[in-house]
């Protein structure tokens, strides 16, 4: 299927120069709380990605009926109750990964990307865009989570998934396990690694300096 | 049709409230029989792994049933309590909650193991960020650990939340909760560290919330089992 120049941009800008966490600087609170495991951070990208998208949706349709004066109350409330059903069917189906995203999952509800888009793009804007941006900010939001995630994982407890990927052999050699990647600094400071590689190849998101 | 009148604003909120608790409602229904069966499959885990057994979900059933051959409340006595008796979800030793002020006695859960008989006691208590709970299987002599099985609800992945790996657990394994005749329970300290006045573990680097709440627990959730253990302890030895 070919998409328009303008889906494709709606879809993919989240992705890039349009990132949710990495240029607009949203949603960092969960970031840096979820990703000290890639397992969870990939659940909740995921989670993340189905909220926005239907979200989006759903605001999309109600949006010529909300009234304007409750209409953050009526996100709320569509938000919520996504989050909601999203958590109720992750206990019955994966119970496992529920445990370990424990209050997470109830805290999208608060994800300032969520909020973001609803405000800015579902309330002027078709279903169909509305969706394709959900899940491109949701997919903006959940690959750094993902990224962050690995390397969290990776050079805080050796593992990635669960499984062990660095050898016996290095820690018999005297290499250890960085537990300050299990801190959440050190999810912001991956954060603005990413942030400065991002920049150093976009150079136009770069703020003029005097 | 005007949509800032306050009468649509009302009417407006009013329907979709009750649109939304209706969709809830129905969903909630729908999966709690589910979700119900979910915690019920891994409390059985949970009581598998202190028996030092880690099966999926799909076999805890048949290997719970298979395993556990008794379970009942004792009081605090540590005297069993008339008519608890039954090892499935419905009975009281598996419904019962520690903590449950109306509960007519503390849930205990009799293992059958290569021919001998392992009992497990459910503990619970507090870790940095929420609750902390804990399984601990105990040898006939009521006082020798056979295994150990805890579990938390929001500790600090990597740090407080190690206290869920086998690494930790696993240390329990044959520490006494009893010395000279005495409950003194079994210990959580600094790695490095030791106390000689009781047996001891190694607790978690950078979890010394956690590590201490683990303590904590053994002291005081095992400790509400100290007549049932202490019988166990003068009729076995």
């Amino acid at each position: 299927m070919a998409l328009s120049s303008k889906t494709k941009a709606v879809l993919l800008g989240p992705l890039n120069k349009n990132n949710p966490v990495i240029v607009q600087v949203l949603g960092i609170c969960s970031a840096l709380a979820v990703t000290s495991k890639l397992e969870p951070s990939i659940v909740m990208a995921v989670a993340v990605v189905l909220v926005t998208a239907f979200a989006n949706v759903i605001i999309s349709l109600l949006r010529k009926s909300i009234p304007n004066r409750i209409r953050i109350i009526v996100q709320l409330v569509v938000v919520a109750s996504l989050v909601t059903i999203v958590s109720e069917v992750l206990k019955a189906f994966a119970y496992d990964v529920n445990k370990q995203l424990s209050v997470f999952v109830g805290l999208i509800v608060t994800n300032c990307i969520l909020m973001g888009r609803l405000e800015a793009f579902a309330l002027g804007n078709g279903p169909w865009p509305s969706f394709l941006d959900g899940i491109g900010n949701g997919l903006g939001y959940g690959w750094i989570l993902v990224v962050v995630g690995f390397f969290r994982e990776l050079l805080g407890s050796g593992t990635l998934l669960g499984y062990q990927v660095i050898p016996q052999v290095l820690y018999d050699a005297g290499y250890q396990n960085n537990g300050l990647m299990m801190l959440a600094p050190m999810a912001i400071l991956l954060v603005a690694c990413i942030i400065w590689v991002h920049r150093s190849r976009n150079k136009e998101l770069q703020e003029e300096t005097n | 049709m005007n949509r800032e009148n306050s009468g649509y604003t009302i009417i407006y909120a009013s329907v979709m409230v009750v649109v939304v608790a209706l969709g809830l409602a129905f969903t909630h229904q729908v999966l709690s029989e589910r979700q119900t069966a979910n915690v019920n499959t891994d409390k059985m885990q949970q009581i598998l792994r202190s028996l030092n057994l880690d099966v999926r979900a799909a076999e805890a059933q048949v290997k719970y049933t298979g395993l556990i051959k008794n379970a009942y409340l004792v009081d605090d006595e540590g005297v069993k309590v008339e008519g608890s008796e039954g090892i499935t979800p419905d009975d009281p030793a598996f419904s019962t909650e520690l903590g449950d002020t109306q509960a007519k006695g503390l849930p205990v859960y009799e293992a059958e193991v290569d021919g001998s008989t392992k009992y497990i006691i459910p503990m619970s208590g507090a870790g940095l960020w929420g609750p902390i709970w804990g399984y601990l299987a105990i040898e006939a002599d009521g006082s020798t650990i056979y295994g150990a099985e805890f579990g938390h609800a929001g500790e600090t992945p990597g740090l407080g939340a190690e206290i869920e790996t086998a690494g930790f657990r696993t240390q329990f394994q044959g520490k006494n909760l009893f010395r000279e005749n005495q409950f003194t329970s079994v210990a959580v300290v600094k790695p490095g560290q030791s106390n000689n006045r009781r047996d001891y573990v190694d607790g978690i680097s950078g979890g010394t919330i956690t590590s201490k709440g683990v303590d904590n627990m053994l002291l005081n959730s095992v400790g509400e089992y100290r007549n049932f253990l202490m019988n166990l302890h003068t009729a076995n030895q």
